[in-house]
This record gives C-alpha cells, structure tokens and sequence, in this order.
C-alpha cells in the first residue's frame, strides 16, 4: 500500500482478502486527482476531469460536425442517428414543455444540455477515462448556473419586477391566511433550493454510480483469493450489471436535467399561476 | 492504514464545493459544444429538415395534382363515351325511322305501280272486248245475214231492218249471258 491513499487504485496493489489486508473501499478519496499539470494550491492546474471534459466536448462536436455538416435532404446512417436524437430533445422534450412557438429559440441549449451531459455521464464506462466527468460538482453546478441566470432574467424580461417576485413566490390570493408561509417557502424553494437540487441530482447519481461501480470493481479484484474467488465472481457479475444500469442511468439523468431546464423556463414563460 | 484513509479524508474539500478551475473548464467545455451546435450545426440540419418536409408536401400535392387532372381526364372521357353513345342511338333510330319511310313510301308507290298496270290491263282488256266484241257482233251480223239469205233465197236487201234484227237478237243474247251469270 503506498503511503498516499488518494493515489492509489485498488488493483495497483496486491492486497487481497486473506492477505491481512483491510478491503480499499472507494470514498471520497476516489474522486480527486493529482493535477496532470499545474500545482492544485495554486488554483492553475489541469486534471484528468478537465482532460475529459474537454475531450468529451470534442467528441459531441466532432459527431455532429461529421453528422450535420453537409446535411442531405436524404439522410445517411450519421445523419439519421443524429436527427433521431436532435429530434428527441426537439420534440419529445422541448416542444413537449415549452410549446413549438415559444420552444423554438432554446433548442439548441437544451439540445447542448443533453449531449454534453449525457457525454460527460458516459465517461464513466468508457475504458481507460472510467470516471463521470459530472461526479465533480463543478460541472453541473456551472450547467445549472447557466440554466438558473437564464431562468432569472427570462422571469425579469417577461413580467419586470413585481410580476418577477409574483411568478417567484407563486403569489396566489385564494391561498388567504397561509399566503405568506407559502409565498416564503415558495422564494426558498425556487430562487435558492433549486438550482442547488438541480445540480446536486446529477452530481449525486453519477457520484454514487461510480461509487457503486468502484465498489463491485475492487472487491472483484479483492476477493481473488482463496475461497473468497467464489464472491468475487458474483462481484464481477455485478459490476456488469452495475455497468449497464449505469448506462441506463446516465441518459436518464442527461433527460431528467433537461427536462427539469424546460419546466424552469417554461415556468418562466407562463403567465403567473 | 485505515488512519491514513482517515486523515485523507479529513484533509479533503467538501464535494459539493466546487473548485473554481473546474467551473472554468466546465463552462469552456459547455460553450464550445453550444457554439457549434447553435452557430452552425443545428441551423444547418434545420434548413435540410424544412426542405426534406417541403420536399414531402411537394410531392404530396403533385400527387393530389395528378390525381384531380386524372379524374378530370376520366370524366371527360366518360362524358364523350356517354355522348358518342346517344349519338350512335340517335343515328341508328334515324336509319330506322328513314328506313321505316322508305319501305312505307316504296311500298305505297309498287301499289301506286300494280294499280296502274293493273287499270292499264283492264283499259286493254276492255278495248280488246269492245273490239273484238263489234268485229264480231258485224261477223256474225254478216255471217247470219249471209245464211239467211242463202237459206230465204235472195237477199235481204232492207240493211235498216236486217240490222235492227240482228241487234235485237245480239242483245237477246247478251240478256241472256248476264242472267246465266
């Protein structure tokens, strides 16, 4: 065991079970990484996430560069998987939400959303990267600061300053006597608690994806000893299953980010309920 | 070594504050996916999806054109069909109705035709009697005249006489055909 414990993955020692050796379980430990370049005091570094996620950015460019450059009237095999997807967020998510009339100017952020996220989500699985680039809070707190700037000055412009307040604590006059618990609970929850969740959801389910993934992975490689290789074939079995459930998570929590996006500003769109 | 793990995690930031190089990069990392869809890509597939629809309508309504100028073109059809058919009618019942007249009039002139023959044949006949009948009402006059006058003798002079004679006698005759009859 080297003496850095942040440094070290599982397989890069010989510990096993049996071996008098305690069981390297992932923590936090597993989410930070020594700068590729650059001191981390110094605030000027470059890390295997930031490598990823610039990386990832360039992929999803690179597909629809190669999709959509010279689009033809009569699509090819690139061009149709492309506009499948273009045309799921368009319509299945943004239309959906936002109505065709209103919808139209943000699909390309929503399109955007989607795909860097599910990109980001995907690295997970991906050999060799093998790690979400959004288990790092940094990234979808900065896709949701996007989303929440958006939200705020799409709610100013369309209602100015009282209707701003209005549509923000959910002013409703039936309410009566519990109007203003409401409305302050409603000021919380909007303008503070969600842009918080909203990043917070993706981070926490790809943080505890990987987690789970880690976990199964170095207990496969823990076990390999003894009787426990018996657990550690059951443990191989669920870091299969556990890959492909993550694959399913991963683009469901792109959609649940998007799809929450589009009922933010929808909301702000909407006349005050 | 669990103290080791220990004082690792003592010494680790919160994960839910994030560390502002990677806020930078993550919003770089953003902005480019976002430049390129928004500036240039999507407008791109846009564009092609709208003239793919277009495309579609287009053939659409050339098709429905085509349609309409087919059942047109099968309506006149028929409508002169239905025309050249009543005029074939009109035609056949003409030549009937004509060829009803001809045999009518062709009919009536062959009898026009017989009776005057007919008539002309009687005129003959009734000629050829009355011809015949004086030629020989004299003969026999002569004849009778003649064996008289041998059988008396001499001649029987008185013509006035002799032919009124002769005249009753015929008539007699001629009374007594008519009752025979």
């Amino acid at each position: 065991m080297s003496a850095d414990p942040t440094q070290v993955l599982a397989f890069e020692t010989d510990c096993h079970i049996f071996d008098g050796c305690g069981f390297p379980a992932p923590g936090l430990h597993s989410f930070l990484f020594e700068p590729l370049w650059g001191d981390a005091d110094s605030n000027v570094y470059f890390n295997k996430t930031m490598l990823l996620a610039l990386l990832g950015s360039i992929v999803i460019v690179g597909f629809f560069w190669a999709a959509f450059r010279k689009p033809q009237v009569v699509p090819g095999k690139l061009q149709m998987v492309a506009e499948a997807g273009y045309d799921f967020i368009r319509r299945g998510v943004v239309y959906e939400t936002i109505g065709k009339k209103e919808g139209e100017k943000y699909v390309p952020l929503i399109v955007s959303l989607f795909f860097f996220i599910w990109m980001m989500n995907l690295w997970s699985i991906i050999p060799v990267a093998q790690f979400p680039v959004t288990a790092i809070i940094a990234y979808p707190a900065v896709l949701a600061l996007i989303v929440y700037v958006l939200w705020v000055s799409l709610t100013f412009k369309r209602h100015g300053f009282v209707g701003f307040f209005k549509n923000v604590t959910g002013y409703d006059k039936s309410l009566g006597a519990v109007l203003p618990l409401a409305m302050l609970i409603e000021f919380f929850s909007n303008l503070l608690v969600r842009p918080f969740t909203h990043a917070v959801r993706l981070f926490a389910n790809m943080f505890a994806g990987h987690t789970l993934l880690l976990l199964f992975t170095i207990a496969s490689w823990y076990l390999l000893n003894g009787i426990g290789i018996a657990y550690a074939g059951v443990s191989f079995i669920m870091t299969v299953v556990m890959t492909a459930f993550e694959l399913f998570i991963q683009a469901l929590q792109a959609y649940v980010f998007v799809l929450l996006t589009c009922t933010y500003i929808q909301g702000a769109l909407a006349e005050h309920h | 070594m669990s103290q080791l793990l220990i004082v690792a995690a003592e010494e680790m930031e919160n994960p839910l504050v994030p560390p502002v190089p990677e806020l930078v990069i993550g919003l770089i990392a953003f902005v480019i996916v976002f430049g390129f869809l928004a500036w240039k890509l999507l407008p791109n597939i846009n564009k092609v999806l709208e003239q793919r629809r277009e495309a579609i309508e287009g053939g659409i309504e050339k098709a429905e054109a085509a349609q309409t100028e087919a059942q047109s073109v099968l309506e006149q059809y028929k409508a002169q069909l239905a025309e050249a058919r009543h005029e074939a009618a009109r035609l056949r019942q003409e030549a009937q109705e004509q060829g009803a007249t001809l045999i009518t009039e062709m009919r009536a002139e062959g009898q026009r035709q017989r009776e005057e023959i007919v008539a002309a044949g009687h005129a003959q006949i009734e000629a050829d009697r009355k011809a015949a009948a004086s030629a020989l009402r004299q003969d026999v006059g002569k004849l009778a005249t003649e064996l008289a006058g041998k059988l008396v003798g001499e001649s029987l002079e008185d013509h006035a006489r002799q032919s009124r004679v002769i005249d009753r006698f015929l008539d007699e005759l001629e009374e007594k055909a008519e009752a025979g009859r």
